[in-house]
């Protein structure tokens, strides 16, 4: 369903990769390893449709994501490598405002739910700023289980995790793609998930 | 969904007061420096008023266009709101909205207060009120545009300025315009009636070349 023809990305001077060419279905994820540096966040960028490549097209079931502009960005869900969230609200509004912004309207009680989920109910009214690294993480990924996108693009999703964190955050992918959901995954380590096909991509 | 993205920026900027009452002093503080410095001279003080407010009112302006995009810009939300599914240009007016609230609208309330410093008349302070109202929007559009293209560059303060200021001029000009006409007695509606042309243009175009910035600058 997602297709990436001939990508190749240049980051000023130097070309991080040229000609790389994959294809993702349903229940199948792509782990995009490499070390700092190699490109790993570009390409992912380039997936999400931020950043055009130097070379190249990504096609979401056989169009141009360029093509499908606001369509294409209905389908997917990007964490980066920082979190998207706003230090002066706490995780319920943080998790309702951006899906409202993203036309996903989310009560409070559904939120505290999603909250419940990724272990963050007892911090829920506290502004995010007085959050762990960890605790802000697991709130980046909760925006992931209240969106519908089909494709979830990750950037280092564990990092700042603590061991429960992370096996939440596998947990959460795992289900996801038992569900004919994608994923991309940007990683330095192992992602070890115990559902989908798994692609490899070394940067 | 706009609503949802001015609701944010309201709430946002709530608990950051600090911020934007800086903005309103900044004006206060501006417009209130001149006739202490020069005077005072009524008939001097009516008639450097019209540029002083506006100048004040556009400088004020401009110090608070970091505020638009650049603390979503710093901690990544700026590119999740842009991956969503809504048009950019909705976006772009729901926060250039949200600004004005905030940072325009407190200036165009408390400019007649400071405007009795000048000696004007009441129909004077009105106008000025109808002209800042006018204009601040169309100064939150154009700045928008130069917010958005300066975004996450080191010296973004300066470049806005000089990217935004010969943009500014004509407002200025319009707005300074309306007033002195009231001053000396005639009509202010030509003046009002170009700043209002001015703002219909600002609100089809500027959202559109803002929301390009973005793309270019998120990239």
């Amino acid at each position: 369903m997602l297709e990436a023809v001939n990508l190749s990305c240049a980051r000023g001077e130097r070309r991080l990769f040229s000609g790389l060419n994959f294809s993702l279905a349903a229940g199948s994820f792509l782990q995009a390893f490499g070390p700092n540096g190699s490109g790993k966040t570009s390409l992912l960028r380039i997936i999400c449709g931020l950043t055009a490549p130097a070379a190249g097209e990504v096609r979401w079931e056989g169009t141009k994501i360029r093509r499908l502009g606001e369509e294409y960005f209905a389908q997917i869900a990007y964490v980066a490598h920082q979190n998207g969230i706003k230090d002066e609200l706490d995780p319920v509004e943080n998790l309702r405002i951006s899906c409202g912004v993203a036309g996903n309207v989310l009560s409070k009680r559904e939120a505290q739910v999603v909250l419940e989920r990724v272990g963050l109910s007892k911090q829920k009214h506290l502004p995010a700023r007085l959050l762990s690294a960890g605790q802000r993480r697991r709130l980046a990924l909760s925006r992931l289980l209240a969106s519908p996108a089909r494709l979830w693009i990750l950037d280092e999703p564990l990092a700042s995790l603590d061991d429960d964190g992370a096996t939440l955050a596998r947990n959460l992918i795992s289900e996801h793609l038992s569900n004919e959901g994608m994923a991309i995954i940007a990683t330095h380590q192992e992602m070890s998930l115990s559902a989908g096909q798994m692609q490899r991509i070394e940067l | 969904m706009l609503r949802w993205i001015v609701w944010r920026d309201l709430i946002l900027a709530w608990r950051r007061r600090t911020d934007v009452l800086a903005t309103l002093f900044f004006f206060v503080i501006v417009v209130s420096l001149y006739p202490l410095g020069i005077g005072p001279e009524v008939q001097l003080l009516r008639r450097i008023a019209p540029g002083v407010v506006w100048v004040a009112a556009l400088l004020a302006s401009m110090l608070s266009l970091g505020r638009l995009f650049g603390n979503d810009y710093q901690d990544g939300s700026l590119e999740q709101i842009l991956l969503t599914p809504q048009p950019a240009y909705l976006l772009v007016v729901g926060k250039v909205f949200a600004h004005w609230l905030v940072s325009e609208i407190p200036l165009v309330v408390i400019a007649p207060v400071v405007g009795l410093q000048f000696g004007l008349s009441e129909n004077t302070l009105a106008i000025i009120v109808v002209s800042l109202l006018l204009g601040t929007p169309v100064l939150s559009l154009i700045g928008s545009i130069g917010a958005a293209l300066t975004l996450g560059l080191r010296s973004a303060n300066v470049l806005v300025a000089i990217l935004v200021l010969p943009l500014y001029v004509p407002v200025l000009i319009f707005g300074a315009g309306a007033i002195e006409a009231s001053i000396g007695g005639l009509s202010a509606k030509p003046y009002l009636l170009l700043q209002a042309a001015t703002l219909v243009l600002a609100m089809v175009f500027a959202p559109w070349a803002t929301s390009a910035a973005l793309r270019i600058s998120v990239e």
